[in-house]
């Protein structure tokens, strides 16, 4: 990575208007969980546009409902769940994009998974994280523990590989001749 | 007649015989409320169906006419947009946003040329900034005009569906000024735009919005006080604050329910520091509410365009930046290093810096942001886009539940779920 540049934020006055606090958020958040935060990104030091906090898989859980909750960080607004295919181990990356509706900042939160492992599902903090892990299972196989729902959203049931990895072929074809049935199972109570 | 009582009676012992026994009999455990006992039905709807807005499904589990249960489908039109975003240059898909939200593809265009020209550090010139915030806001009235107006139709009232529809098309005809296209207009260029406002443009814009206002004002009368209108939308299909945070609602929806959170004046980019308007709230979050806020929306919008009609000077559109910038034609046609930079300009693209960056702006229905990742080169390594429809729409399911049939085509009407945006 190049990080000579700097990426200049909306308007170019976030890192001004929020740097302090920020600063204040990290430490806080390095305090309390220690040697699991394993890496952060931050502005200016690291071309992106807010910070990145690299925590471990295992504790997403609890890292995403403390920066919920906990005053002075209030991140009450899941803007995106994301993920992105970095073709060497460990080799996706989930991206949690989140903001604060009152305090109006907003900061990334990443986790690292190896091919083939599970990461703990965000559903417990925001419902409405449920499709968009789905659209990440759809999109590049991986896998959230504990997720009431994990089927593929985008594509059909039936469609073989998953489209977003790198290593998905740009061309070809899958044709199903008949339409997905309803589900009446995900019907009953 | 007394062979006719004979067959009569034969009938009676044929019902007879079909009565059931006491011991199974349900109406011993029924819910005196459950009038159809268990005559549940599963029923389809969509992903072709007039009520559903695009190729939508739902398969809805039915206790008479109320929907007990159901659950959403999507991506029958999916063009795998994030795919391409990786294997296209940045100048190649700008023609795939126009596909993301196509009411208000304008908006989509310009957050995209600001996703990436914030990942270059490129900042646009003023007039270009000014032209930008006005489709922007064209393409917001457009996009509103059509919720409350197909919201409106599914609802029966065609007749306010005519009156905004005229004033769409009449702004489809100031977009086909500037850009050439009405629908998929394709208008901004990373760094610039296509082409300049034509002259006597922002004039012509300024009478529109004249005209539009009287519009407004009449719809205002035809249906806001209309009680058939009260009756078919009050606490139907409805959102509150609390459900809208959980499911990540953004835009007109959320501030329908109260959520006083507006892109444009709390995150300001472009020049909308400098403008004067109002974000209006609503604290039921049901169909009417969310009708309400879009139509003063609309007028907001209208003050803003107004605005921004007035600051437009003439200058360049184009940021004097070599990587991004365009060569002129008559650059190319004329001499040597024009004609190589045109072609390496358009089929190798332009280089930007490594970085990632998420980019949102206040779309017609919400928060649209670009997760944009780069590692150098002329293609992105991560091209997300976040469409709020998508975040809508997965609200279907709860807000739906126990709600009529009808009343959830009310919903999905009023929340303004477009499938292109949804399914990418």
């Amino acid at each position: 990575m190049d990080a000579r540049t700097q990426v200049p934020t909306n308007g170019g006055w976030w890192l001004d208007k929020w740097g302090t606090a920020w600063k204040e958020q990290i430490e806080k958040f390095r305090a309390r969980f220690g040697a699991d935060c394993e890496e952060v990104r931050f502005p200016g030091e690291y071309p992106t546009d807010v910070p990145i906090l690299y925590v471990k898989k295992e504790r997403i859980v609890e890292v995403l409902s403390y920066l919920k909750e906990e005053t002075g960080f209030e991140y009450d607004f899941l803007a995106d769940i994301t993920a992105t295919d970095e073709e060497a181990e460990p080799r996706f990356e989930i991206v949690y994009n989140l903001a604060s509706i009152s305090k109006v900042w907003r900061i990334r939160v990443k986790c690292r998974c190896p091919e083939g492992q599970e990461v703990p599902t965000a559903v417990s903090v925001w419902p409405g994280a449920n499709w968009a892990e789905r659209e990440i299972f759809d999109m590049y196989g991986v896998k959230f523990s504990g997720h009431p729902d994990l089927r593929r959203i985008l594509m059909d049931d039936r469609w073989v590989g998953h489209p977003l990895r790198k290593d998905y072929p740009l061309k070809g074809y899958q044709i199903f001749p008949t339409p997905m049935a309803p589900r009446p199972e995900l019907l009953e109570d | 007649m007394a062979e006719n009582r004979v067959s009569r009676a034969g009938l009676f012992e044929e019902v007879k015989v079909l009565e059931r026994k006491p011991s199974d009999h349900i109406s011993i455990e029924r819910d005196p409320d459950d009038l159809w006992g268990d005559s549940r039905v599963i029923v389809n709807i969509g992903p072709t169906h007039p009520a559903m807005h695009g190729a939508l499904r739902m398969v809805a589990k039915l206790n008479g006419e109320t929907i007990e249960k159901s659950y959403c489908e999507f991506g029958y039109t999916h063009r795998a947009k994030e795919k391409l975003g990786e294997n296209r240059t940045y100048h190649n898909f700008i023609v795939y946003t126009d596909r993301l939200n196509y009411c208000s593809a304008l908006i989509n265009n310009v957050t995209y040329a600001m996703a990436v020209e914030k990942l270059m550090g490129i900042e646009v010139p003023q007039r270009c900034t000014w032209i930008r915030m006005i489709c922007c806001e064209l393409a917001r009235v457009i996009d509103h005009l059509i919720c409350v107006g197909i919201n409106a139709v599914d609802l029966g009232a065609f007749s306010f569906f005519l009156y905004g529809f005229h004033q769409r098309e009449e702004a489809y005809t100031l977009i086909e000024k500037l850009s050439g296209a009405r629908l998929t207009t394709s208008y901004t260029r990373i760094g610039g735009l296509m082409a300049d406002a034509p002259e006597g443009w922002e004039k012509e814009v300024k009478d529109w919005v004249k005209r539009t206002r009287k519009v407004i004002d009449e719809m205002d009368a035809l249906l806001t006080g209309n009680r058939i209108w009260h009756q078919r939308t009050k606490g139907v299909a409805v959102f509150n604050r609390e459900m809208c945070m959980k499911y990540s609602w953004t835009g007109p929806n959320a501030r329908a329910a109260g959520i006083d959170r507006d892109l444009r004046r709390d995150q300001p980019v472009m020049f909308y520091k400098d403008v004067e308007f109002d974000v209006p709230t609503a604290q039921n979050g049901d169909v009417f509410d969310r009708y309400l806020v879009r139509m003063e929306e609309i007028r907001q919008s209208l003050n803003i365009i107004v605005q921004c009609a007035d600051k437009l000077k003439p200058g360049p559109i184009w940021v004097e930046d070599k990587r991004v910038r365009i060569p002129d034609k008559d650059v190319v046609a004329n001499t040597m290093e024009g004609l190589i930079h045109h072609f390496k300009f358009f089929m190798k693209g332009f280089d930007v810096p490594a970085g990632e960056a998420y980019t949102c702006f206040e779309g017609g229905n919400g928060e649209l942001g670009f997760y944009i990742v780069s590692k150098g080169g002329p293609n992105a390594h991560r091209m997300r886009i976040r469409g709020p429809s998508v975040w809508h729409y997965q609200g279907l399911t709860p807000m739906s539940e126990g709600q009529k049939v009808a009343d959830m085509v009310a919903g999905l009407g009023s929340i303004n779920v477009i499938a292109g945006e949804l399914d990418r």
